[in-house]
């Protein structure tokens, strides 16, 4: 499975750089959600997403079709100062955050997942982690200023759903991120049968 | 005058004296106890490897069997020495195999140790006994297998906060079967996993293993194995505290920690599943050091451990402890020395846990004995470092350091200069001091005025001139280490002051206003001190007089320039008469 540059965008936003065969999306231009196709989401200030997405294209490897390198800030609050507060590297190293094992299922997929939230900073990793588990099931895609994850070989678009504390099914994305992780108990990826024609997407909403 | 005492009485006298610093006193009394002394002095400790060489050693003590020597400056730990700096011990081992065969211990701190150092060390003394390596790097698990393979004497193998390259847990295996003598192994810092059969059989044949300090790798399940087989433990590090909820493995580590009755001092504790705490409640009445700074536990468990360690004298600890938690260590460990409290997230700006200001101050009401605190936070007040001051004068080691750089008293918006004014005035024998918050030069003047007894100071983002720094250097009879980051002081307190740093080990400013020409001045009419300017922005030898320096070391030293500089590090003043630009 490799990503064509056809299907990227069509038309790609101003602030794409093409360098070696690397597209650079600012994610803010393209609104990055994980809601469902044809609604307007507002990005809310909490949220934490990274300034830009790198799609490598066109590789020769075949196990990391799409390598997901996200660039985030290191401190969602400010820049950084060498040194400072004075801790010691191997205190940094040691990660402090507490597992946080969630299973993934995914409509189709014979067996479950389970990926440690603490690991991620913001949705888009999110993303990407599912990618890389279930990457014979779907790909990340842009499709209409919008990044979902589908299955290239039928057109299936799969919605990310999870269950919080309460019990309810939830759709992933509409709270900020650390309010998510720690309402989450568990996560479903489900169908939602739909071509990539972006009429067809008007239509259902 | 020739009656004087025998050697021999003499040399008995002197064997009574273990401190460094009496050991110094005496050889200054006259030529003959200097002869004397130098004779049969057996442990020495160099506080910067590169004020003296191993040439200068040897010449003055032909028979030293310890050696402790320190390398990179202290803020090394955060990063700010670049990598290469120096600090390599390999030229010290290389004279010291020649001329110590007999050589018992070797303890480094802060140094690049290779796997050639440590291959020269275990081939090098026969007698070898005691290697302990302190915040070292450049060494892999390979050198600890020629350590373990050749050092039929070892007694102490403590590895603490180094970086290893750790290629495999293979080293462990190394050690003989008829190797017995281990007393302690520290091999906390370790990533890899040991074979746990060769750790296993090497605890197992060790009767006089008192301090065992496993890494993470070590799994929960197999800690209740070796406490059984090492029962006489002093001190025990654990592994991961983690494991799926059993109560055979509970069962099993209760019993286990219940028949180490010497145990007194407990750590470890990465990825903690409080399920698992109460296990080792039995040994904490017995506990005087307990160090939970890796436990990413919260508030309540914590609690209960502490309030039932009522002979703790040590205590580090992560913020999750709270002002609650604190709260019940002042209720609880009356016999409290030192208290460490780390930060969970020290790169998030908005507090993750309700540790304040009146955490510390709770416990400098409650504890009496407390002599030395480091502390993170995010808020202090005036008011609360006066009261810290008021209850607690007998400190002797006071660390402060708020997360946001310059951060005012919360309370009045002022700064901090008062309350750290009142500690240093207050606490009389204060030794060391490291402040943060917001600080004017007024703080300076409290410190020279006060802190007579100050022997390592440090500071940052703080100050407002030069006067700062001059009040320090001029008012602090006692100090030796001074290291400032970030605060607005030039070349005129410096030079002004020259001779002090005569009398100091050492001086670290960096982002700091000293010229460049001041610098050379000052390598000029120095010829004891080494000014070391650190730059790696620029070519060292095109910067011009008046631009500042990126960072500057300043050491006093017998031995001259040193000889392994890197190109980003440049001796001021010593090279300029053949300096032909």
């Amino acid at each position: 499975m490799s990503l064509e540059t056809s299907n990227i965008t069509s038309e790609p936003p101003s602030t794409t750089i093409n360098v070696n065969n690397e597209i650079f999306i600012d994610l803010n231009d393209t609104e990055l959600t994980l809601g469902l196709p044809g609604e307007s989401r507002k990005l809310e200030a909490k949220r934490k997403f990274p300034d830009v997405f790198v799609l490598k294209l066109g590789r020769n490897d075949q196990h990391d079709m799409t390598e997901c390198s996200v660039v985030t800030k290191s401190s969602p609050s400010k820049e950084q100062i060498v040194g400072w507060p004075p801790v010691k590297c191997y205190r940094k190293n040691t990660t402090i955050n507490d597992c946080k094992y969630v299973k993934v299922a995914v409509d189709g997929a014979p067996y479950l997942r389970k990926l440690d939230l603490q690991l991620y900073t913001c949705y888009q990793q999110l993303l990407c982690a599912f990618e890389h588990l279930f990457s014979s099931c779907f790909t990340i895609r842009n499709i209409l200023n919008e990044t979902k994850l589908m299955d290239p070989a039928n057109g299936t678009v799969y919605v990310t759903t999870y269950e919080d504390k309460d019990g309810d099914w939830m759709l992933v994305g509409d709270v900020p991120w650390k309010m998510f992780v720690e309402s989450c108990k568990r996560i479903r990826l489900m169908k939602n049968s739909e071509t990539i024609d972006g009429s067809d997407l008007l239509k259902k909403f | 005058m020739t009656h004087t005492f025998p050697e021999e009485v003499l040399e008995h006298v002197f064997s009574f004296l273990n401190t460094q610093h009496d050991r110094n006193t005496v050889s200054l009394v006259c030529k003959s106890w200097y002869e004397m002394e130098r004779w049969c002095r057996k442990r020495v400790f160099i506080g910067n490897c590169y004020a003296v060489n191993p040439r200068v050693l040897i010449q003055r003590f032909p028979e030293v069997k310890s050696i402790e020597l320190k390398g990179k400056p202290h803020f090394a730990d955060f990063n700010l020495v670049p990598e290469g700096w120096g600090g390599y011990v390999y030229d010290w081992i290389v004279e010291m195999v020649r001329v110590y065969p007999m050589l018992e211990e070797i303890k480094l701190k802060r140094m690049v140790v290779s796997d050639e150092c440590l291959e020269m060390i275990g081939k090098g003394f026969k007698y070898f006994r005691v290697l302990s390596l302190v915040s070292c790097d450049g060494f892999s698990t390979d050198g600890l297998a020629a350590i373990a393979a050749n050092c039929r004497n070892l007694r102490v193998l403590d590895l603490r906060e180094c970086e290893v390259e750790d290629l495999s847990g293979y080293w462990m295996s190394h050690f003989p079967d008829s190797f017995t003598s281990l007393e302690c192994l520290n091999m906390a810092c370790l990533n890899s996993e040991v074979s746990f059969s060769a750790l296993e059989r090497l605890v197992a044949r060790s009767p006089n293993l008192k301090i065992l300090r496993l890494n993470r790798a070590v799994p929960l399940e197999k800690l209740s194995t070796l406490l059984q087989l090492a029962p006489q433990l002093v001190e025990f590090g654990t592994g991961a505290y983690s494991a799926d909820v059993s109560t055979d493995v509970y069962s099993s580590l209760v019993a286990a920690f219940s028949g180490c009755k010497d145990l007194k001092d407990l750590s470890g504790f990465w990825d903690v599943v409080p399920a698992y705490l109460p296990a080792f409640y039995s040994v904490c009445s017995r506990l005087t050091c307990l160090n939970l700074s890796y436990a990413t536990i919260k508030c309540p468990d914590l609690t209960k451990i502490v309030s039932q360690c009522h002979n703790l004298q040590r205590l580090l600890v992560l913020d999750y402890i709270e002002d609650t938690g604190l709260n019940s260590v002042a209720l609880t460990c009356k016999d409290l020395r030192e208290l460490r409290v780390f930060p969970s997230d020290p790169f998030v700006a908005d507090p993750n846990v309700l540790l304040t200001e009146e955490g510390l101050v709770s416990v400098s009401k409650g504890c009496p004995k407390l002599q030395s605190v480091l502390y993170f936070c995010r808020q202090m007040s005036n008011s609360a470092l006066i009261s810290i001051a008021q209850n607690r004068p007998n400190l002797t080691c006071f660390r402060l350091c708020i997360l946001e750089p310059r951060a005012p008293d919360y309370l009045t918006f002022e700064p901090l200069d008062v309350g750290f004014g009142s500690i240093v005035e207050n606490c009389k024998d204060l030794k060391r001091l490291s402040m943060s918050g917001l600080l004017t030069d007024r703080v300076f003047e409290y410190i020279g005025t006060h802190a007579k007894k100050l022997d390592m100071l440090s500071i940052a983002f703080a100050g407002d001139s030069d006067l700062g720094l001059h009040y320090v250097l001029s008012g602090c009879e006692s100090l030796r280490k001074l290291e400032i980051r970030d605060c607005p002081f030039g070349d005129k307190a410096l030079l002004a002051n020259a001779s002090k740093l005569e009398t100091m080990r050492s001086l670290w400013m960096s982002s700091c206003n000293v010229s460049f020409g001041a610098c050379k001045l000052l390598g000029q009419k120095m010829p004891d001190l080494n000014v070391e300017v650190i730059d790696e922005r620029e070519n060292l030898y095109s910067i011009s007089e008046s631009d500042p320096v990126e960072k500057l070391y300043i050491y006093r030293t017998v031995a001259g320039e040193r000889s392994d500089m890197p190109n980003f590090v440049r001796t001021m003043g010593k090279d300029d008469m053949y300096n032909l630009s």
